[in-house]
């Protein structure tokens, strides 16, 4: 297929899967800020909004401290904020636009026609009951755009491109949420406990829809290192660092069997995979979180240019 | 009165129309409205839009779309195509004539400046042999009506016809939201469009390519009006739907980037005019072409759909000769009439059309979209002063021509069932195996009452064109 084509596929998957987390960011903030202030935990949570967002620098051009009305502006609707949600879903309709012929229909209906709503919705969403609703609406899209994916392309290589930028925004989400919000999970915080860290330990749980699932792998209360495991190690969580390694992987094999030449790409993802495999969540505390987060987001970003040198120019 | 397909003079109804006549007396306002509603969102969440250039409001437009269908019968549409395909026959002999030994000029019949002095004659093509001798591969021909008998051509369209999509856009409506008048005829079927045209762009490969062929459709992306059609026939075709930046050329062979490595590229459906194809040769600030891609083709290595320099046949001047073209080439007589037409570069034509202004149709020769033309029975005082200035300053740049009065179809607009004006569009394919033409065409309808104006650009809509056997 034309790089081009490509490039498109594997840039509107991650913009649809951005404004995905996007919204569970921010039900995530406002959740914890809806907490009593009695709780005093200290920490703003609108501005680790936006640090886990990744925009903290872009934020500060604009407004000087972070709070409910402007964060929630800035990463839902500003168009002065490439990554807003309003921006990622432009963003993901016009790269549809321009690889028409490569999705299918169902797909190019759910990603224009929220395109065509996106303006209605944005302008209902003005007070706190009606953001969840858009919030609710945005996830559904991206599970609109995913199902259908999923369900009507066909297994070639547009499907596979599809796929790698689905979880490489999702692997960099996952850390990205690990690098903003590592001091929580870490020992010497939890020894001091109480609720607030409960609901801090919820709250990034949530942001990766996985407070369910984590009961049902661990089967016991919020303990932060399980916690880690679970986003990082664990291979049957869909939005862990190991899962999405292993997607990453499985369709870069089917990449180059079906073009029968190996490249970078492969051999870095196989190698980010092994590591994560090999590893323990024990060594990752023992060496760092934090470095172990800033090293994965590193590796992520060289595989993305990988991919782009490979296929995509 | 207007000749209209479905009611003729004395109430009665013809007899193509006789079913769509019971249902139209059965169905009512509100279901109609209904069902055109689900047109539009058909149309706008599909994304069949086309933008008007030169608008800041809407950069994305729906065209109208007129629900109730216009019937052909199958014994009309049988003389028109017979028609279409003579005439598509003489404008390629006439092309291939002009770039090559000019026998037309020759013996007299096309004055020589006609060729020369064409804007759209691209000398570069002189003496160049294309891939079968297909200068039009893909035709639209617009065709009117003033009576139950005669099919007049309003003009030919050899460059980058546009439309199709609307055609098969309209018939996808017409089944999904008319299934019990669809039913109720037999219809032809127009679905096979795209295949049809992959077909005559395979058969149209260069010699020397391989049997297993590559043809790409070339856009100059999305933000050209046509642009969802281009990405909806390419859809339906399977083939990449490329721009110029994703081609490239290598020793005279036209490559496309793709996620494989350099892949070659054997025919090349551009829907992109001759100036922006290539930078060395056309216009050198198009960012839009392949550079060297007119060296690849004159070297004989990619077949380009259609041919450079086919412009030179839209010419309304040019037009007024095609009858003349159809004797001389083909030695037979026209089937389809021409609408007659004054060329004002002739002192004695001109003398006439200054005389009666008010009473003509004024176009300039290379104009489309409707723009820059003067329908006189319709315009003020000082439009006919501003052309009649215009005509005298630059006469070889007009020819006028009788206003015709366009038959009529049942239409519904805002007021009930009325009657509109329209023409039809056919396009007609050229392969190195034959001619194919799916049967009807974009039927173009002027929804404003009285106007004579179809063109989208200028507010008019479409409407689906059964050819229906009785």
């Amino acid at each position: 297929m034309l790089s081009r084509t490509a490039d498109s596929l594997f840039w509107l998957s991650r913009y649809v899967e951005r404004a995905d987390y996007l919204a569970r960011v921010l039900e995530a903030a406002a959740r914890l800020s809806a907490l009593p202030k009695a709780y005093g935990s200290g920490t703003n949570e609108w501005e680790s909004a936006v640090a886990t967002a990744g925009c903290t620098d872009l934020f500060r051009k604009f407004y000087e401290t972070p709070e409910a009305a402007n964060v929630i502006h800035f990463l839902a609707f500003s168009e002065d904020n490439p990554s807003s949600i309003k921006s990622c879903l432009e963003v993901a309709r016009n790269n549809a636009r321009a690889v028409r012929t490569a999705i299918t229909s169902e797909m190019w209906q759910t990603i224009n026609g929220a395109w065509l709503e996106l303006p209605q919705m944005a302008a209902k969403a003005t007070d706190p009951d009606s953001l969840m609703d858009f919030l609710d609406w945005v996830k559904e899209i991206s599970l609109r755009f995913d199902g259908s994916g999923y369900r009507t392309m066909l297994r070639n290589d547009a499907y596979w491109f599809a796929r790698l930028g689905i979880f490489i925004e999702r692997a960099d989400n996952t850390a990205r949420i690990l690098d903003v919000k590592y001091h929580v999970l870490l020992p010497e915080h939890a020894a001091v406990g109480g609720g607030i860290d409960y609901s801090q330990w919820a709250a990034i749980l949530r942001a990766v829809s996985a407070l369910t699932s984590y009961h049902w792998v661990y089967r016991q209360g919020l303990q932060p290192w399980l916690i880690a495991d679970l986003l990082i190690l664990n291979q049957q969580m869909p939005r862990s660092l190991a899962s999405c390694y292993g997607a990453i992987a499985a369709n870069l094999e089917r990449l180059s069997s079906a073009y029968g030449r190996h490249g970078e790409s492969q051999r870095l993802a196989r190698s980010i995979l092994v590591q994560l495999e090999n590893n323990r969540i024990e060594q990752i505390f023992q060496s760092g979180l934090h470095e172990f987060v800033t090293g994965f987001i590193a590796n992520n970003n060289r595989l993305g240019a990988a991919v782009a040198t490979q296929y995509l120019s | 009165m207007p000749f209209d397909e479905m009611r003729l003079e004395d109430g009665s109804v013809r007899a193509p129309y006789l079913e769509v006549a019971k249902w139209l007396e059965g169905v009512t306002s509100a279901q109609l409205e209904r069902r055109r509603a689900e047109a539009e969102l058909f149309y706008r969440r599909g994304g069949i839009t086309f933008a008007v250039y030169g608008d800041a409001q809407g950069e994305e437009r729906i065209i109208p779309y007129d629900i109730i269908p216009r019937i052909l019968a199958a014994q009309e549409w049988a003389k028109l195509k017979a028609g279409l395909e003579q005439r598509i026959k003489a404008l390629n002999a006439y092309l291939a004539d002009i770039y090559g030994p000019r026998e037309i000029l020759k013996a007299g019949i096309v004055p020589p400046d006609l060729v020369w002095r064409n804007p759209a004659y691209r000398p570069e093509m002189a003496g160049l042999a294309v891939p079968h001798g297909i200068y039009i591969h893909i035709a639209g021909i617009d065709i009117v009506r003033v009576d139950g008998d005669d099919f007049y051509v309003l003009e030919d369209n050899a460059r980058t016809p546009s439309g199709v999509s609307y055609m098969l856009g309209g018939r996808e409506i017409s089944i999904r939201l008319m299934p019990e008048l669809y039913g109720a005829h037999r219809v032809a079927p127009v679905e096979n469009y795209p295949n049809e045209l992959l077909a005559t762009l395979q058969s149209a490969a260069p010699r020397n390519a391989t049997k297993d062929v590559t043809a790409v459709l070339l856009t100059p992306g999305q933000f050209n009006s046509a642009y969802y059609e281009h990405s909806f026939l390419a859809d339906k075709m399977g083939i990449e739907l490329v721009e110029g930046s994703d081609l490239f050329v290598r020793d005279s062979v036209v490559f496309m980037r793709t996620t494989e490595g350099p892949k070659r590229v054997d025919i090349i459906y551009r829907r992109l005019d001759d100036a922006f194809i290539d930078p060395l040769v056309f216009d050198p600030h198009s960012m839009l072409g392949v550079p060297g891609l007119f060296a690849a083709y004159t070297a004989g290595n990619v077949t380009l759909a259609n041919a450079v320099g086919t412009g030179a046949v839209d010419d309304k001047v040019v037009y007024s000769y095609v009858p003349d073209m159809v004797r001389f080439y083909l030695g037979e007589e026209p089937l389809l009439k021409n609408v007659p037409t004054w060329r004002c570069r002739d002192p004695n034509d001109l003398a006439y059309v200054l005389d009666h202004l008010s009473e003509l149709v004024v176009k300039e020769v290379h104009g489309s979209g409707g723009y820059g033309m003067l329908v006189g029975p319709h315009a003020t005082g000082a439009d006919i002063a501003l052309f009649r200035d215009k005509l005298k300053a630059d006469p070889t740049n007009y020819i006028a021509q009788p206003t015709l009065s366009l038959s009529t179809c049942p239409a519904f607009v805002d007021m009930g069932i009325a009657p509109r004006h329209v023409d039809l569009r056919p396009f007609i394919l050229t392969g190195a195996d034959g001619i194919r033409i799916v049967p009807g065409g974009l039927t173009r309808v002027a929804l404003r009452a009285g106007s004579l104006v179809v063109n989208s650009s200028q507010g008019g809509g479409t409407k689906d064109t059964w050819v229906v056997e009785s």
